[in-house]
């Protein structure tokens, strides 16, 4: 089983404010890791220091085997490494097609317009945006910003994908349709990291949940045992039934 | 290639060829001058818009890269004796240098605190420059009458000139038209977007805007060169005009930033009015106003701001959305 993420001991701290504490886990190749805990728990700061958008205070980040700790977003991009944003960021001025073939260009693949445009198209009609591939970005709505969003990371063809909160706003039934994707992606062998508050989603398309909580990691595990955890049933689920209900639920 | 079928390129190809073909061929000296400096509007205005209409960052110093570039073709020619061609090439590589120092200096900064600094870039490279003895200091450099004699006198290297100053606007044109449909392009414009998106989706943003700032800057240096040996004498004063910048700026606004064709029509338009006002008599009470373009400048940048953000070609494309895909 290969590595292909290593985070080490990542500190990250913001003033007073500790947001990342001594974070350490591994990511096997393939895998689906799902990221969970309250809000404030430091998920966007960890995936924000991943991706090279911050530098950690303390500890070392290894992407592919490679010592990447400090390295900036487009190093870590041009490694293999994309990822959709919790506040959808389109290129509002830049047609869906441009958007996504920005994905395909400038990542670790490095494509020319020409085939970028291809690629663009397979992965626009794979998150069910091709009706709208010569609309402007800024005029679709959220969800199909939240797809936008998702398009331009697997335009990419990424090895690691990171996904924050892909499915928060969204309909049940385009629930359904984004977890559809997700194990998709997963077939196609990319490793994904997910933050996610919709519980019955993240603890059934992940293969490993990691529980973060004022920064720290309190638990990390199969989804069924981290579910029955006590100190993740407490700290944040905070009713002890409370994971059973969510987990039975919809 | 599809891309080639964009009627915004054709119309302001279109134009740039019209207008510079004009003068060869009706031999008119005065329309040749009023051509002369239509087209190195145009050359400023589709310059500036990679900096400010594809990156999406506001530059008041854009008249440096015009006047420091002229002063190195000026220096090339007179003290070094060098031919018109390579005080040309040397003026756009001075300013290219230029723009590859500042741009690994100032374009970390975002948004107005840029647009400040380029501000105080045009201030220091005036005063330095007023201060350069090799450059003439305050006085500048002044060619000798015997320069043009290489040319065929001083009635042939003007036309030579104006040739050269239509060759680069075509020039022009065309390298805005690439720029933009290519691979670097779209990382510029999604930069001009959002930057830190841009970033995390593998564009390597420093590089990228010192390469828009250094191709944004040889033109200018080129016509820059140009244009003061046409004049025969350049001066801090005339070399670093930050109305000019300010000019070059109304014009990609009004014909629409971040079009091939809208620095074009910006800069026919905005020539057109200035021209107009600067022969007709305005005058507040009995005292005549000078620079009376400069005004007008001022409130129709105002006015475009608050009405038609986009400029002409912005708003014809919002109005009709079928455009978009053919006025590029």
């Amino acid at each position: 089983m290969t590595l292909i993420l290593q985070v080490e001991g990542v500190s990250k701290r913001f003033g007073g404010l500790q947001a990342l504490m001594q974070v350490t886990f591994d990511l096997a190749q393939g895998h689906i890791l799902g990221l969970i805990g309250p809000n404030g728990a430091g998920k966007t700061t960890l995936f924000n220091t991943i991706n090279g958008v911050f530098t950690p205070d303390e500890g070392r980040i290894r992407f592919l085997g490679r010592d990447v700790t400090g390295a900036k977003p487009y190093d870590m991009a041009r490694m293999g490494m994309a990822r959709t944003h919790q506040i959808v960021r389109p290129l509002n001025e830049l047609t869906v097609r441009e958007n996504v073939m920005a994905g395909a260009c400038f990542g670790h693949e490095n494509q020319g317009l020409r085939q970028a445009s291809i690629i663009a198209d397979e992965v626009m009609s794979f998150a069910g945006l091709a009706a709208r591939a010569n609309q402007l970005a800024g005029s679709l709505n959220v969800a199909q910003k939240k797809r936008l969003e998702m398009a331009r990371a697997l335009a990419a063809h990424p090895k690691l994908l990171l996904l924050d909160e892909v499915l928060a706003g969204l309909t049940p039934s385009e629930i359904d349709g984004m977890v559809k994707t997700i194990l998709e992606i997963r077939s196609q062998g990319v490793t994904i990291i997910m933050i996610e508050h919709v519980m019955k989603a993240i603890m059934n398309v992940s293969d490993r949940i990691f529980v973060l909580e004022y920064g720290m990691q309190i638990a990390e595990g199969k989804p069924e045992d981290v579910v029955r955890n006590p100190k993740v049933v407490e700290a944040y689920l905070g009713d002890p039934q409370m994971a059973k209900r969510l987990m039975e639920e919809g | 290639m599809s891309q080639w079928k964009n009627l915004g390129l054709w119309l302001a190809l279109a134009m740039v060829v019209l207008l510079g073909f004009w003068p060869i061929f009706s031999r008119d000296a005065s329309g040749r001058e009023a051509a002369f400096t239509i087209l190195l509007a145009i050359v400023m205005a589709s310059s500036l818009n990679i900096v400010m209409g594809y990156t999406g960052y506001v530059s008041f110093g854009h008249v440096v890269f015009y006047g420091l570039g002229g002063y190195v073709g000026m220096y090339a020619l007179s003290a070094l004796g060098w031919p018109l061609p390579l005080a040309v090439l040397a003026g756009g590589a001075g300013s290219a240098t230029l723009a590859f120092l500042l741009g690994k200096a100032i374009l970390r900064l975002r948004g107005s605190y840029f647009a400040l600094a380029t501000i105080g870039v045009n201030e220091a490279a005036r005063t330095f420059v007023a201060n350069f003895a090799p450059f003439g200091a305050a006085t500048g450099i002044e060619l000798q009458f015997s320069i043009y004699k290489p040319y065929g006198g001083a009635m042939q290297a003007l036309w030579l000139t104006y040739y050269a100053v239509v060759a680069i606007a075509i020039f022009a044109v065309l390298f805005s038209f690439l720029i933009k449909n290519s691979k670097f392009g779209l990382g510029l414009m999604s930069i001009r977007e959002d930057e830190d998106a841009a970033e995390v989706l593998g564009i390597v943003t420093p590089n990228a805007k010192t390469m828009a700032f250094v191709l944004s800057a040889i033109l200018p240096g080129m016509i820059g060169t140009l244009f003061f040996f046409k004049n025969g004498n350049v001066e801090p004063g005339d070399a670093f005009r930050l109305g000019f910048s300010i000019e070059s700026l109304v014009m990609i606004m009004l014909g629409g930033q971040g079009t091939v064709l809208g620095p074009v029509l910006g800069a026919l338009g905005y020539q057109r009015l200035r021209t107009t006002l600067l022969t007709s008599d305005i005058s507040i009470g009995s005292l005549p106003l000078k620079d009376f373009q400069l005004v007008i400048s001022g409130v129709l940048m105002l006015l475009i701001i608050l009405f038609i953000p986009g400029g002409l070609v912005g708003w014809l494309r919002q109005r009709f959305p079928s455009l978009r895909r053919v006025l590029a």
